[in-house]
């Protein structure tokens, strides 16, 4: 079998300026810390970002996670659903040095969803209606171009219709991994995750234990190990 | 309203008589929050943190360091999951939402007007925090109550329509103030419930939306827990 083991010195080797990636978490919560660490250090700029929220700038009162990455001016886009408790992310939106999609949550989990799952998009009920609609679209449905999340009329109920998303990188963090890559998520650390796994060309998971393949029983696996191309071992 | 309770606090403490024992309920931020203090002795809920699971239990004592493993809620403070409880990813989370397998969920409000429309999640210019999670539990669950001062420093906040960016359109099922407790019959709104002495006249003259006073208006009546 060929190892997936990757030293977090090798991770440079994934990245560019300008390139999308995404990254697992909830205000920090399941962010691999050890390769946000490395996406600063190899000095890549201009990223898009995909995750849930900005985590927090206050250090006392949870982890920085992809705040990291803000602080030191790395981010060029980030779609994102809470910037709330980052106030150097509102800083760079109002001061136009970072774009910020502001999406739904659940829009942005099923949009992953969709992306790694080969299917077209998504229609949701939420945010019609709201300025959720009014986010710049280049996007062409049935040979018409729309410029905003298109609306459609379905038995008689409004759905907004989302894109799928897609990353180059996706970087996630678990609490096991056997060697195959299977990855077992604790509580809240799971949220999009196992999502991401499926929705980029690469997936880097960063665990905190490493166990024998066969350790994990196969009906305890939530990411199976082939979506998973590299593992970053503990230290 | 007693002369020491706050307006935050009476607000909650009405809620809490609308969940009923076994109900599946997410509490925002805040407010809402509160609603889970004063319920009252054998209604027992089964509350979702939208980050990923059912159960929310109490802080626990020893609290595990940032950077290890550790169970947090939405706002990403440590918490613990109580037996009986399940984890799963964010899809699965919202879909619990939109999917309509919420009993209810107790949201803040900015604004709140007369189709039932909410704004609760950004102020143009002055707070931009993002929706979070607060569009699809407004979209999706089966009863939405909405928490609110009935004023904002003089400023009526029970509009005819909404004049800041709307979380739903069409959505609010309930809406409890200090004052007074609406509920959206057929997309009309009714005052149901005064506070004990405020009167319809004084409900009417800090609320610009247009309502129907119930015929069977009554004096609210709040969770008496730990008073």
């Amino acid at each position: 079998m060929k190892s997936k083991k990757l030293d977090i010195e090798q991770v440079a080797s994934f990245l560019h300026d300008g390139m999308t990636i995404m990254y697992g978490g909830f205000m920090g919560n399941g962010t691999p810390p050890r390769l946000i660490q490395a996406i600063l250090d190899s000095g890549v700029k201009d990223l898009t970002m995909i995750g849930d929220d900005t985590a927090f700038s206050d250090a006392t009162k949870g982890p920085e996670g992809v705040g990291l990455l803000i602080r030191n001016k790395r981010i060029r886009k980030m779609i994102t659903g809470h910037i709330g408790l980052n106030k150097e992310a509102q800083r760079q939106m109002i001061a136009g040095e970072m774009e910020i999609e502001l999406c739904p949550i659940g829009s942005i989990a099923e949009r992953i969803r969709a992306g790694g799952s080969g299917l077209g998009g998504v229609l949701t009920p939420t945010g019609v209606g709201t300025s959720v609609e009014d986010v710049p679209q280049d996007l062409t449905v049935n040979g018409q171009k729309y410029t905003k999340k298109p609306v459609f009329n379905i038995n008689g109920r409004d759905f907004l219709y989302e894109t799928p998303l897609r990353a180059e990188l996706a970087v996630l963090e678990a609490v096991h991994a056997d060697k195959a890559g299977n990855l077992v998520y604790y509580t809240s650390m799971r949220n999009h995750n196992p999502l991401m796994a499926l929705a980029a060309d690469t997936v880097i998971a960063e665990v905190h234990q490493i166990v024998e393949v066969g350790c994990i029983d196969p009906d305890h696996v939530m990411t199976p190990g082939v979506l998973v191309d590299y593992l970053v071992y503990p230290k | 309203m007693t002369q020491e309770m706050s307006a935050k606090e009476f607000i909650a403490r009405r809620i809490a008589l609308e969940l009923k024992d076994g109900d599946t309920v997410n509490l925002g931020i805040g407010l809402p929050t509160l609603v889970a203090n004063y319920l009252p002795p054998g209604v027992t809920l089964m509350l979702q943190s939208e980050n990923g699971f059912l159960g929310i239990g109490p802080v626990p004592e020893e609290i595990t360091p940032i950077g290890q493993p550790r169970v947090v809620n939405a706002g990403g403070a440590p918490c613990s999951i109580i037996p009986g409880g399940s984890t799963f990813d964010t899809s699965i989370s919202f879909a619990l939402m939109r999917g309509g397998h919420l009993d209810a969920c107790v949201l803040g409000g900015l604004q709140v007007d007369e189709n039932a429309d909410l704004a609760n999640w950004m102020v143009p210019g002055k707070s931009v925090p993002g929706m979070g999670g607060a569009m699809d539990l407004a979209v999706g669950a089966k009863q939405v109550i909405v928490a609110m001062e009935h004023t904002a420093k003089g400023e009526k906040k029970i509009l005819k329509k909404c004049d800041l960016p709307l979380t739903a359109k069409g959505r609010v099922s309930t809406l409890v103030t200090e004052k007074a407790l609406f509920r959206f019959h057929d997309g009309k709104l009714v005052l149901e419930e005064y506070a004990p002495g405020v009167s319809v006249e004084e409900i009417r003259a800090e609320t610009e939306a247009s309502f129907i006073v119930s015929d069977k208006l009554k004096e609210m009546v709040i969770s008496q827990v730990g008073l």
